[in-house]
């Protein structure tokens, strides 16, 4: 998000779910959308097969998606810059790229060529482990298509550089002028249901409701007059530093609502010990997950289909959540739960109902200032939605980037922060499968997702197998320099040698532990795509 | 453009079928085979219509609409036809509504119903096939199947997962995975599109099974609470529980036009799971107890107030919920900025 920030001015997808199905090409990179988004896989498969369109997808692992690839760039992980640098070199030596969009539109176009020259096909094949000849066919493609779009998830941010690979994204959509039209742009998928809306209403450490800067006083000013008190000027901690401050003493309390750091975080151990340490731990969830063991207050919550409210989905359309059942004993709805807290600390709050605080958000956020629950009571808006009139925005910086002139930055490669060496030979790279869903507190309480996926397992290619006596269903012991785990043996071709792949789903055999808390200096985001790992078969 | 049908002019833009310009004057055409998501095949042959000056009967579905065109739905002939395509239906397998999850809501049932069929001419073929039953997603029961191919298609068009297709011939034909696996053997990730556009009851939700009749259970519009696509789902709620989860077999809205996934579609039975959390709780000398609201809201209010007191605001912070509403992840950092006074409000957008 940060990246789309620093290049466009505002960080959410630029298109729609539904414009996919109008490229002439889509770029998929960082995201095994059958399993992670599997509906939004639907509009890809149906581009490619009903309406011709090219795909590109570039992944460390044979996904389901390289069925249906014109050209599968097969990028050693954590090399995300040097092949999008390479698309782009590739694109300005054969005269590709679209001048008058650069032109008009953009700025510091000389500072990416320069950048860009040293991406030869034959230096980023050296880097990355792509084909030049491959990485010609595809900058060809993305940028002959004539409506060319980006897709990608987590497998280009949780890097060291994820902030720059999103950058070098937005520099190829630029640079092709693939964006602000039907078919194109550079869209994130957010992984879950209300990410994008959680950001949206600022729970976020540097930014308020619709992304105003805690730091700016214009900014901050409406929202000090709107809720009758004087706001704080300096952004606040991210989770990762939160974890620090509380292993080192000087956070005492963590108030969690709907979370599970315990399983979510990187090197769990590490979060483990800063909640120990705090004096006051407060977790308000449907199910006792592993934070909860640590609490000294657990709150129960309402489940979404005991409660009224609204999500805000990827591609920022706000739709409603609606009550359909009670939910058990005496659980409340968390709304409810925060209000009474407040009231009690002396705060003068009155809500009676998620519709009561739909309207405030809608008064304070300006996206959200012409969306009512009765204009989406059928089908969701787009933000920004401006006013009552204002049907929903389907495609950003149509004629404008948010900021005005979209920025080019330049970015060099740089190496990981732990790779693969004598004594941790693989890299492993984590992330979900179809049949679970995040740290599992809901979905291995489902009989039916259980049933196609009942433990945890690690994704090995035959070759490594073989070379290490491992077969298929085998108990294999995989570590890192921060902890141990066991898990089975998928031997397959999905990942190629030398990397290793393990789902973070399973709480006794946390993946967590092993990864790193290397996070991207700007977004804060953990690197839970590369660090090294050893494997032996268990005992 | 104008086409008459049933003696009524229509105006119709080209490229429309003559079932749509039908549907859209407000001409109800059945159809069987036939979804506004796939490409028409005519195979069913229930929708048949008189053409004048055509040669025989045609599949309207699949007949573009042409300038001058007269075309009659409900002539004798029409209707004759139709007739009979559906005793066949009727006659291709054992359709017993009595426990079928299907009565009520049956594209076929009413079908006979609407054209008074009570007893076909032809007779049911020997033998039953077992019900398929061996996943905990979806129920298959080749005895209802009508192989009018809504579940080849809705696999290989909707979702593109190149599950299922025909195979074999005449009275051996048949719909499924290759080698004639059982779903949970085969390639299938149990979106359960074939289950939404199934007509008949030949494929259900298992879950759902014998908890609601068709109609009985009320449909409630939400979004689905795992990923960050918003699929629009509907709760089957029957009796203070969520018995199943369906979507619209047409209009269905953005952004997923009726598709889900297996976590969307067979996932919610972790709501009523034994482990929910139904009471406060507070730890007392090392052991979480049970307590009141009261007790609870209050313990958390003073131990917030008095660490802030001692420490400053910055010594606290809130973790809000990617999973929660916008109204409740709103409120939690307004509380965070406005009641305790602190920046440190985050999520976990990045993992």
């Amino acid at each position: 998000m940060a990246g789309l920030a620093i290049a466009f001015g505002s960080g959410a997808m630029t298109n729609s779910i539904a414009d996919l199905e109008e490229s002439k090409c889509i770029l998929v990179t960082g995201s095994n959308t059958t399993e992670n988004h599997p509906v939004i896989s639907t509009f890809i498969k149906r581009a490619v097969t009903q309406r011709g369109a090219k795909l590109i997808l570039a992944d460390p692992r044979r996904i389901d998606l390289a069925r249906f690839a014109t050209v599968w760039l097969r990028q050693k992980p954590g090399t995300d810059i040097a092949w999008i640098n390479g698309l782009m070199n590739v694109i300005v030596t054969e005269n590709l790229h679209d001048q008058a969009f650069i032109d008009e539109r953009t700025e510091n176009f000389d500072a990416l060529k320069e950048v860009l020259k040293k991406y030869t096909p034959d230096y980023v094949e050296r880097v990355t482990g792509i084909p030049a000849e491959d990485l010609k066919k595809a900058a060809r493609l993305y940028a002959t298509s004539g409506a060319s779009a980006i897709v990608y998830a987590m497998g280009i941010t949780q890097h060291i550089n994820g902030t720059d690979n999103v950058k070098s994204l937005a520099n190829l959509a630029m640079l092709t002028g693939n964006i602000g039209r039907p078919g194109t742009g550079v869209n994130p998928f957010r992984g879950q249901n209300n990410v994008q809306g959680a950001c949206d209403v600022g729970c976020l450490p540097g930014t308020l409701p619709a992304y105003k800067k805690v730091t700016e006083d214009a900014e901050r000013k409406p929202f000090e007059d709107a809720w009758g008190v004087k706001l704080l000027n300096k952004p606040g901690l991210t989770i990762p530093k939160i974890m620090d401050a509380a292993a080192q003493g000087a956070l005492k309390a963590l108030y969690v609502m709907g979370e599970n750091p315990l399983m979510s975080d990187p090197d769990i151990d590490h979060v483990r010990e800063a909640l120990k340490n705090l004096d006051l731990l407060v977790v308000q969830d449907i199910f006792m997950n592993e934070t909860a063991q640590y609490a000294h207050v657990i709150l129960p919550s309402t489940a979404w289909a005991e409660k009224e409210g609204t999500f805000t989905n990827t591609e920022r359309r706000v739709q409603r959540v609606r009550k359909a059942i009670e939910g058990p004993g005496e659980v409340r709805d968390d709304w409810h739960i925060i209000t009474d807290i407040a009231s009690r600390m002396g705060a003068a709050w009155s809500y009676r109902s998620a519709a009561e605080v739909f309207e405030e958000i809608a008064r304070v956020t300006p996206s959200y200032a012409g969306i009512t629950y009765d204009r989406i009571e059928w089908e969701g808006i787009q933000w920004p939605c401006p006013t009552p009139e204002h049907p929903g925005t389907p495609i950003l910086h149509a004629h404008a980037f948010t900021r005005g002139k979209g920025l080019f930055s330049p970015c060099e490669h740089v190496d990981a922060a732990e790779l693969p060496d004598k004594e941790y030979p693989f890299i492993l790279t984590t992330g979900r499968i179809l049949y679970q869903y995040h740290t599992a507190t809901m979905s291995r309480r489902s009989k039916a997702l259980v049933s196609r996926s009942p433990g945890a397992f690690v994704e090995i290619n035959p070759g490594d197998a073989g070379r290490l006596g491992i077969a298929d269903g085998d108990r294999v012991r995989v570590t890192s320099r921060r902890g141990s785990i066991e898990v089975s043996a998928q031997v397959s071709e999905r990942c190629d040698e030398g990397v290793v792949f393990i789902p973070f789903h399973y709480s006794e055999a946390a993946v967590n532990r092993l990864t790193i808390r290397a996070v991207d200096p700007v977004a804060n985001i953990p690197e839970f795509k590369v660090c090294a790992v050893r494997i032996d078969k268990a005992a | 453009m104008v086409i008459t049908i049933d003696g009524r002019e229509c105006t119709f833009t080209p490229g429309s079928t003559v079932y749509e310009v039908a549907r859209d004057n407000g001409i109800a055409i059945p159809v069987l085979c036939h979804h506004e998501q796939l490409k028409p095949v005519g195979a069913c042959r229930v929708c048949v219509v008189e053409v004048q000056g055509a040669r025989s009967l045609v599949t309207s579905c699949a007949m573009p609409a042409e300038n001058g065109m007269v075309v009659n739905t409900k002539s004798e002939r029409v209707l004759k036809a139709r007739r009979l395509s559906v005793e066949l239906l009727l006659t291709q397998g054992h359709h017993n509504c009595l426990v079928c999850e299907q009565s009520g809501d049956c594209v076929l049932q009413s079908l006979a119903y609407e054209l008074g069929i009570d007893a076909p001419r032809f007779s049911e073929p020997e033998g039953f096939r077992p019900v398929e039953q061996g996943n905990e997603m979806i129920v298959r029961d080749m005895n209802k199947c009508i192989l009018c191919g809504l579940c080849v298609r809705a696999c290989n068009e909707i979702q593109v997962n190149q599950v299922l297709d025909f195979s074999g011939r005449g009275p051996t034909a048949d719909v499924g995975p290759a080698f004639h696996l059982a779903y949970e053997d085969s390639t299938c990730v149990f979106c359960g599109e074939c289950v939404r556009l199934c007509p008949v009851g030949a494929l259900y939700e298992k879950q759902g099974r014998f908890k609601s009749r068709a109609g009985e259970a009320r449909k409630v519009r939400t979004t689905c609470e795992y990923c960050g696509v918003g699929c629009q789902m509907e709760l089957n709620v029957k009796d203070g529980r969520v018995v199943k989860v369906t979507t619209p077999r047409w209009n269905a809205p953005a952004p997923n036009r009726g598709s889900l996934c297996i976590k969307g579609r067979f996932g919610f039975d972790f709501l009523d799971h034994p482990d929910r959390i139904t009471k406060p709780l507070i730890r007392i000398d090392g052991e979480l107890k049970e307590a009141s609201w009261d007790e609870a809201i209050a313990y958390v209010a003073d131990r917030l107030s008095s660490i802030r007191d001692t420490f400053g605001p910055d010594a606290i912070a809130g973790l809000s919920s990617a999973r929660c509403t916008n109204e409740e992840n709103y409120l939690f950092q307004k509380f965070m900025r406005a009641v305790i006074g602190t920046n440190n409000v985050d999520h976990c957008a990045r993992l």
